[in-house]
């Protein structure tokens, strides 16, 4: 079996483990990336956001052609969706993009191996799969991600009982979709076959969809989901789901038992260490599976680090981005920098929700005096003109400094208008500094503004 | 078209100066020849003017920044006609709002500078801590709360009996201390003193003082009495005029003698050089001439350079009785006092003269100390019959 030098080996090339390859390769190290899937680009990229922003943009595409667009003027007869064609655009957004991540490691001279890594001592991966090899290095970096957290009594079959993966693939518009889990993948799966046609009825174990999000965020959103028509039983706990031909019966507590075609399990994801080889060297992980990591993501063993959906903390592609530069960098110059409390988080649905920093049950909790300036869509100019009013900003400052400490959004473009308030916490800025930065009229953004005023002083459009 | 100002050359030996203080900024107008921004080297201030009239363009150089002789520091745009016409000159005209803060000043978020401006609060007095240093709106509450400098200007009624106030020093200033400090650390310095009866050279002043200045044009003084009696000292006691160097003792045929005076900036020794070829006239005017122009920061750097020997009077800030310090790296230097009516006794009677102590203090070791107080004791007989000068005994 050959034997293969280089700096640092990557297990992983989603999000987190491509990132840090290319900006190791930037800082000049010799780097390897393994994957054991043919594309490049992780769950977010094959089985995970991109293709469901892709579904999503495509439904939502469909939805306002069959309720929106009349209010426009605009009379659409013989409106029909073939599916087959927005999966295969999805299908072409994926490869674009992972092809697109195959020719940056050629790009940056980052030797790509496609297999299964194995961690068989310090300094040393084994490659596995059809190519073999002996990677002799510096360091390794972990980067394997996430896989779904099972639920028992749910049988997954691949097809009928799924996950995510198979939601982003069903062949046919399911006449009743159950989705166990009102989190984030389960609400906006949910909300892609809503429109495209499908009932569907949402499981949650928790009292309220979107646990440990701010409350008076979850509640707005609740309404306007209910509206939509997406079906929820909260507080309900699933004891099984099982198959019968093509139908599927769910099973909860003291519920009656739902019948449908599809179910989805979304109750959330857990790291993936199988066959890694953490116990030749060692590595001992904490419930559910995460690899304990120092501030610097090194694990317990000199030269091995972790980042991503596989160590602490939120789930989210760019936070193993944040992680995967912060790691490299501080091998290559001794210091990486990341703010957690900066790193957005957003929902795809529609209306978008997102998020930042921390929300009104948190700084209850730790005692932290502070101040809420809320502005809502419905007063906000463009989204008068686009018709998409529903919705508020909401950003919470520190009531001596002014301090921004957590902002939270329902509304459109929320994924994209909470970046000005994740630069704003990156940067220490108050909610003074976003009012007195100019924001374009008309604009969604004047929203955040108008909304910044309101903390600081009173808003001006109210 | 952009004018360039330089650093002027200021002496033989000097390279590097210290640019002082900005007497105009940019966008200021200037007229021909006006002073734009004074330039220290150790021992002068000289000024650099606009050769042309104009307006002040960009300023490379700050106050205190080190510069090279000929070394651009900054430009100016030459305007035609009045420059009445005050343009005010565009530096690379950006998007730029309110006055462009000094090149040093940190950065301040928006909500910080309009708590710093209606606090009143210099950027220089608050202490940043946002990323990499920027001054946050919660920077300037803190510093409202409790200033940090002492220089602010605070109407908190404490702290105000006990405030200082740190000055850096002048290019000037740390060449003298230096200098000073050397001549401590090396020499061996001794002083002696004795008292001279000024009587003899009052009554000549007095009786020629008017065809005095009628013939030169110049008061007559004590100093040229005191720079013949030294030159005459000196002649006779060569030591006192020699310097050390290295391992041998540097005799001189000629007496520069330094006259200590207290210029703008400082002690500052303008030298009469061949003092002993000079008439007493011209010793006189030259005393005369030199003092003026130190008080006017107007010595040239050559005429600041050198000496065999120092004379500085602390009587005319009332001193009684000193010990001066050698100029290095002369060996002597005398030290005269104010002149008061003492009791003394003359022929076995109390009478009441003018008197004045001198000192002379010696760098020991090549001076020796009966060679130190026979140069004093010939001084003072210079001074106290005059005429001895002129029969050279």
């Amino acid at each position: 079996m050959e034997t293969k030098q280089h700096d640092l080996v990557i297990i992983g090339a989603g999000p987190g483990g491509y990132i840090s390859a290319i900006r190791a390769a930037q800082l000049g190290l010799n780097v390897a990336c393994i994957e054991m899937e043919k594309a490049l680009g992780g769950t977010c990229l094959r089985v995970g956001c991109i293709p469901s922003k892709a579904l999503l943009e495509s439904s939502e595409h469909f939805h306002e052609a069959q309720n929106e667009f009349k209010n426009h003027g605009i009379g659409i007869e013989g409106l029909s969706l073939n599916l087959k064609k927005m999966m295969k655009r999805k299908d072409t957004v994926v490869r674009q993009l992972t092809t697109g991540i195959a020719g940056l490691f050629k790009k940056n001279g980052i030797t790509h191996y496609m297999g299964k890594g194995r961690i068989d001592g310090p300094g040393k991966v084994i490659l596995e799969g059809k190519d073999e090899a002996t990677l002799e290095c510096k360091n390794i970096l972990i980067a394997t991600g996430s896989v779904f957290a099972p639920l028992p009594g749910v049988e997954l079959d691949g097809d009928r009982i799924g996950t995510s993966t198979e939601a982003l693939a069903y062949p046919e518009v399911p006449e009743h979709l159950v989705v166990i889990g009102a989190g984030v993948i389960g609400l906006e799966l949910g909300s892609v076959w809503k429109r495209l046609g499908a009932k569907v009825t949402v499981l949650e174990y928790m009292p309220n969809i979107l646990p440990g999000m701010d409350a008076e965020l979850v509640k707005h959103a609740t309404k306007i989901f209910k509206k939509q028509g997406l079906n929820f039983k909260l507080g309900v706990k699933v004891t099984g789901a099982t198959k019968d031909g093509d139908t599927c019966t769910v099973t909860m507590e003291g519920e009656e038992s739902i019948t449908c075609d599809r179910v989805l399990l979304a109750v959330g994801r857990r790291p993936n260490t199988e066959g890694l080889g953490l116990d030749s060297v060692g590595i001992e992980t904490e419930r559910p599976g995460i690899i304990p990591i120092n501030d610097h993501f090194q694990t317990s063993v000199p030269g091995i680090y972790a980042i991503g959906d596989v160590v602490r903390g939120p789930m989210l592609a760019h936070k193993a981005e944040e992680e995967g530069v912060a790691c490299v960098e501080g091998i290559v110059k001794g210091h990486g920098h990341i703010n957690y409390d900066a790193i957005p988080g957003v929902v795809y649905t529609h209306p978008e929700i997102a998020t930042v920093g921390k929300n009104e049950e948190q700084l209850k909790e730790a005692g932290i005096e502070y101040k809420a300036g809320t502005f809502p869509f419905m007063a906000n100019g463009r989204a008068k003109a686009i018709g998409d009013t529903d919705g508020f900003v909401k950003i919470l400052v520190d009531k001596t400094t002014d301090r921004i400490l957590g902002a939270h959004i329902i509304g459109p473009q929320a994924g994209d208008l909470i970046a000005e308030l994740a630069v704003g916490i990156e940067f220490k800025a108050s909610s003074e500094d976003i009012a007195r930065s100019s924001h374009a009229h008309p604009s969604l953004a004047e929203v955040v503004k108008e909304a910044a005023w309101a903390a600081y002083e009173s808003p001006m459009s109210i | 078209m952009a004018i360039e100002l330089k650093i002027p050359s200021v002496g033989e030996s000097i390279t590097e100066v210290e640019v002082g203080t900005w007497l105009k900024n940019t966008g200021d107008t200037v007229a021909k020849d006006e002073a734009i921004v004074e330039i220290e080297s150790d021992k002068a201030t000289v000024e650099v003017f606009a050769p042309e009239a104009g307006v002040v363009g960009e300023i490379l150089k700050k106050t205190g920044e080190v510069c090279t002789v000929g070394e651009v520091i900054g430009y100016m745009e030459a305007s035609e006609g009045a420059p009445a016409a005050a343009a005010p000159v565009t530096p690379p005209a950006e998007t730029e709002t309110s006055s462009t803060p000094a090149p040093d000043a940190p950065v301040a978020m928006p909500a910080a500078e309009r708590a710093m401006a209606e606090a009143g609060i210099n950027a220089n007095d608050v202490t940043g801590t946002g990323k990499e240093g920027r001054i946050l709106k919660e920077d300037v509450a803190n510093a409202k709360a409790s200033p940090a400098s002492p220089s602010a200007s605070s109407n908190a009624s404490s702290g105000s009996f006990r405030q200082e106030e740190s000055v850096r020093m002048t290019p000037i200033r740390r060449k003298i201390a230096q200098h000073l400090m050397s001549a401590q650390q090396n020499a061996a310095l001794l002083t002696t003193f004795n008292e001279v009866d000024m009587s003899a050279v009052m009554n000549i002043r007095s009786q020629y003082k008017e065809d005095y200045i009628k013939k030169y044009g110049v008061k007559l003084g004590f100093m040229s009495f005191f720079v013949r009696a030294c030159i005459d000292a000196l002649k006779e006691f060569p030591a006192v005029n020699a310097e050390i160097r290295d391992e041998n003792i540097l005799y001189k045929n000629y007496q520069d003698i330094g006259i200590a005076v207290s210029g703008k900036k400082g002690l500052v020794v303008p030298v009469l050089r061949n003092a002993e070829r000079m008439s007493f006239a011209q010793i006189e005017s030259t005393i005369s001439d030199l003092g003026k122009r130190a008080q006017s920061n107007d010595l040239t750097v050559d005429e600041l350079t050198g000496g065999s020997f120092t004379i500085t009077n602390g009587g005319t800030f009332g001193s009684m009785l000193s010990t001066p310090i050698i100029n290095p790296p002369q060996s002597g230097i005398l030290g005269m006092h104010n002149i008061v009516q003492r009791p003394v006794v003359v022929d076995g009677e109390i009478v009441i003269r003018p008197i004045m102590y001198v000192a002379l203090t010696y760098d020991h070791r090549i001076i020796d100390g009966r060679e130190a107080v026979s140069f004093l004791v010939r001084v003072k007989d210079c001074i106290e019959n005059p005429t001895r000068m002129m029969l050279e005994i």
